[in-house]
């Protein structure tokens, strides 16, 4: 069985991100970025699996600039077998990538898709669902424990409520949820390895894919600083404070 | 807390843009390597550093090895730790491809180093011994010999060790007394006491290859009759498994300043089985090649932590609230302003930057050298390449481990009381530190090897090879303010150089008394140009930076910074060498 994974390049976790003088987006250029941590889990999970005897190949699937290569050697080094570039300079929204990984599920014919549950720059937790509904595939979403047998995946699912299992006919889609796995190190001789695995470049256009923006951003913005917090003398004060001022109440 | 992030910007600006690493892979054939894989290398290192070794840094200072009936305990987690480190791959990173390694360049290798070092110094030796122990016996060792030891101990599975000291032997190495008896199967029976040995006895590894000098019955005395032997701490069967425990024990460890989680051993040798490594009575040539390597690691290793002193003090000075600024009152919305608005919490924090990043830029330069002596294509260059390296080793020891013990007592200071009490890990920094100063040739006998052998060497060729590059520098960037400091240091090192090959060739101890002056002098000389340099590569990318101006601007004041607050050191470095050995020897020794 082959599994895709794709994977995101993103402001590295650990960056204090800013917002560009122009109020156009946040600053990219100079800042570290890496692999969506979320996709990281959902790689280490493929890897497991592969471990496991489960699947047979992982392929790693990017979309984004060409520096995104190198977000596809991570999961190279990580333990996928080869990677697809699906180049484009325009910053996908959530559709077009869950177009453009069909287009790649009906090349490929993968018995699962294991995506990361949201990306950590705009948090939008949706390609993974829009990929299912696109595919006509079950969803398996916010996974904490995967278990496949006999063309079942059976999923724990981190609800609101608790944990919900749900078992899936394959071929499905996975989302990774923080709980999943705790991902590996690459070792040094599979970071060296990873230079020698193929890497093919596509564009949206060969998929049959447009992948201009729907949304035009208006402008982004610091969220405001936090305001001092006040003392209150009595409870009737604050009262009125949360009717007047708040307007809370 | 310790705080440290790997400097990954820094180690890229050091490696690609200052010391060009396309045209370095290039000129030692290694075109397979490009930029992208070094820095991916780098930062799974960095990774690797910050989330598995920082976080045992402190716990292992603060519970230390334990000795039992002949056996040590590393502390909690190295263990772990240590498995990772091997199951990953990091010990083979330089070792060659023929036993199992990456043979990757030293340009990376030694930036690895400096961050396992930064993250924890303790743990680093372990591995840091072992690739000690490869090098010298690669080099010397017989072909069966490398095939029995090297690939285990290049893949982690065998740590190994360097015995050298003995209770009455430290640096005069000619009063060695450990014996070994030939035997006719053509092993060695070893029998005597060493003190002092890193990672001599351990639970990190299944099997311990010890490194040892030792003396034949009948070899000359001192230096020239010194031999090189491998002695397992377990006999190797011959299928490669651990057999037969041999004849060397640890009888203790050291209880000591600093560096606890390294297992400080004494090992007694009792007609213990080793093997000749090299030709008898050629030991210390064995020992020497791998030195140099070893001498610029341990330059390395005070990088390391004087990197994570930075930090720590940096972070914390910008949270600690104390006073206000003097130019008034910089964040009035809080009950004080944080302590990095003063001048002289600026004076120690721009210090300690000022001094870390050029010696990582002069590290990088090294480390190029020691890859062009062996892999250059072009014989010259590789003639050069080994001439600076011998030159330079104990500059980036002393130099680099000398300030490590001042950079890490200045982060401290910045602490105030909160530095000296061990809660935040900073005055452990200053005690591991301080060992780097001592071992591998204390910091003493590098400025004598300096002065009494580099210098004369090849009637100063080697220096020529560092004062050309620098003059070429200061002459075609004469116009540039900014190289003026530079040019003025350089001169006082050029005087100082003819005042000692002068002095010195009549006195040897007008050589002796100026050896640590002037290899601190050439050390800034050394640093000089490296900022120079590197301000004149931030000059040149500043306008196209965008997102990165930030970095390059800082580049350029601490360039700046050094030239105004460091650099001037030399005149009164020169000043000191010039007045000679007569008040410092004059004292009757009785009289002390
Ligand atoms: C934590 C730790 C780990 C160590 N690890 C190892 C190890 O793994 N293997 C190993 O073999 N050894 C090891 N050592 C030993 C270390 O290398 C020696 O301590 C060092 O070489 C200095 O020797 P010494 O202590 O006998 O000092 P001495 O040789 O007695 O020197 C004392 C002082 O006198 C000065 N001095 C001595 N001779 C001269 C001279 N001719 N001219 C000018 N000044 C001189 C020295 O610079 C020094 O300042 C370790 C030591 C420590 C503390």
């Amino acid at each position: 069985m082959k599994i895709l994974v794709p994977v995101k390049r993103v402001v590295d976790y650990n960056v204090k991100v800013r917002v560009k003088s122009d109020q156009t987006g946040v600053e990219l250029s100079g800042v570290k970025m890496a692999m969506n941590p979320f996709d990281e889990i959902a790689v280490e999970e493929a890897v497991r699996l592969k471990e496991k005897g489960v699947v047979t190949e992982i392929i790693a699937v990017s979309v984004g600039i060409t520096a995104s290569q190198e977000t596809i050697r991570t999961a190279l080094a990580m333990g996928a077998d080869r990677g697809i570039l699906v180049e484009t300079e325009a910053s996908p929204e959530p559709l077009a990538v869950a177009k453009i990984l069909k287009a790649l599920a009906d090349r490929e014919q993968p018995g699962l898709i294991i995506l990361g549950k949201q990306a950590i720059d705009d948090d939008m937790n949706a390609t993974g669902q829009m990929l299912a509904a696109l595919l006509g595939w079950p969803q398996g979403t916010f996974a904490s424990k995967v278990d496949i047998e006999d063309g079942t995946a059976t999923v724990k699912r981190e609800v609101d409520g608790g944990l919900e299992t749900v078992a899936l006919t394959m071929p499905a889609i996975i989302t990774a949820d923080l709980r999943l796995n705790e991902p590996r190190y690459a070792s040094l001789p599979n970071i060296m390895k990873a230079r020698k695995k193929p890497i093919d470049v596509v564009k949206p256009a060969d998929l049959g894919v447009d992948p201009a923006p729907r949304l035009s951003t208006l402008k982004v913005v610091e969220p405001p600083k936090r305001q001092a917090g006040k003392k209150v003398k009595s409870v009737a004060e604050l009262v009125d404070k949360l009717r007047n001022e708040a307007k809370v109440i | 807390m310790q705080v440290y992030s790997a400097p990954l910007r820094d180690m890229r600006f050091v490696l690609h843009e200052l010391h060009d690493s396309a045209g370095h892979l290039e000129a030692i054939g290694r075109t397979d390597l490009n930029g992208e894989l070094i820095d991916s290398i780098l930062e799974e290192a960095a990774k690797f550093a910050q989330e598995v070794l920082l976080p045992i840094n402190m716990s292992g200072d603060e519970e230390g090895c334990r000795y039992e009936n002949g056996v040590v305990r590393t502390p909690r987690g190295f263990k772990e730790a240590y498995d990772m480190f091997r199951e990953n791959g990091w010990g083979a990173l330089s070792s060659p491809a023929e036993f199992g390694g990456q043979d990757l360049p030293e340009i990376l290798s030694k930036m690895v180093e400096e961050m396992q070092c930064s993250a924890n110094l303790s743990f680093g030796l372990y591995p840091g011994l072992t690739h000690g122990a490869v090098l010298a016996m690669l080099d010397h060792a017989s072909e069966e010999l490398k095939a029995r030891y090297l690939p285990k101990m290049i893949d982690g599975t065998w740590s190994g060790t360097m015995n050298l000291t003995e209770a009455h032997c430290g640096t005069d190495l000619g009063l060695l007394r450990t014996r070994a008896v030939p035997q006719a199967d053509g092993s060695y029976r070893l029998t005597g006491t060493k003190i002092f040995i890193s990672a001599g006895e351990h639970d990190l590894t299944e099997n311990i290859i010890h490194l040892v000098l030792a003396r034949l019955p009948d070899a000359p005395k001192g230096v020239k009759g010194i031999s090189l032997f491998v002695v397992p701490k377990f006999l190797p069967t011959d299928d490669g498994r651990p057999g037969q425990r041999n004849g060397v024990t640890c009888a203790g460890i050291e209880h000591k300043m600093g560096l606890k989680g390294s297992a400080t051993c004494q090992l007694v040798f009792e007609d213990a089985t080793g093997w000749l490594v090299g030709e008898v009575n050629k030991g210390l040539t064995g020992m020497f090649t791998m030195m140099n390597a070893e001498r610029l690691s341990v330059g390395i290793q005070g990088l390391g932590v004087a990197e994570t002193a930075y930090q720590s003090a940096a972070a914390y000075a910008k949270d600690r609230l104390q006073g206000r600024s003097l130019a008034g009152a910089k964040y009035p919305e809080k009950a004080a302003d944080p302590i990095i608005v003063h001048p002289d919490v600026r004076r120690s924090l721009m210090t300690i930057r000022a001094y870390v990043e050029g010696c990582r830029a002069l590290a990088g330069w090294v480390a190029k050298a020691l890859d062009l002596e062996t892999k250059a294509t072009d014989p010259e260059l590789r003639q050069q390449s080994e001439d600076f390296v011998a030159l330079m080793t104990p500059v980036v020891k002393a130099l680099f481990t000398d300030l490590s013990f001042e950079m890490s007592s200045m982060a401290v200071q910045i602490y105030g009381g909160h530095g000296y009490i061990r809660d935040h890990g900073i005055e452990q920094l200053v005690r591991d530190a301080r060992i780097t100063m001592i071992y591998e040739g204390a910091n003493g006998i590098q400025a004598l090897d300096l002065v009494g052998r580099k210098l004369p060497s090849h009637m100063g060729r080697l220096m020529r090879g560092f004062f050309h590059p620098v003059q070429q520098f200061i002459e075609d960037n004469a116009s540039d303010p900014n190289v003026l400091p530079l040019a003025k240091a350089f001169g006082a090192l050029q005087q100082a150089t003819a005042h000692i090959a002068q002095a010195g060739m009549k006195d040897p101890e007008e050589a002796g008394a100026a050896a640590t002056d002037y290899l601190r002098l050439l050390g800034l000389v050394a640093l000089g140009y490296m900022w120079a340099r590197t301000a004149k590569i931030a000059n040149e990318k500043l306008p196209a930076a965008n997102g990165d101006a930030g970095f390059y601007k800082a580049k350029l004041s601490t360039a700046q910074f050094f030239n105004d607050r460091l650099l001037p050191q030399a005149g009164a470095l020169w000043g000191a060498i010039k007045a000679g050995k007569a008040s410092m020897m004059a004292l009757e020794d009785a009289a002390f």
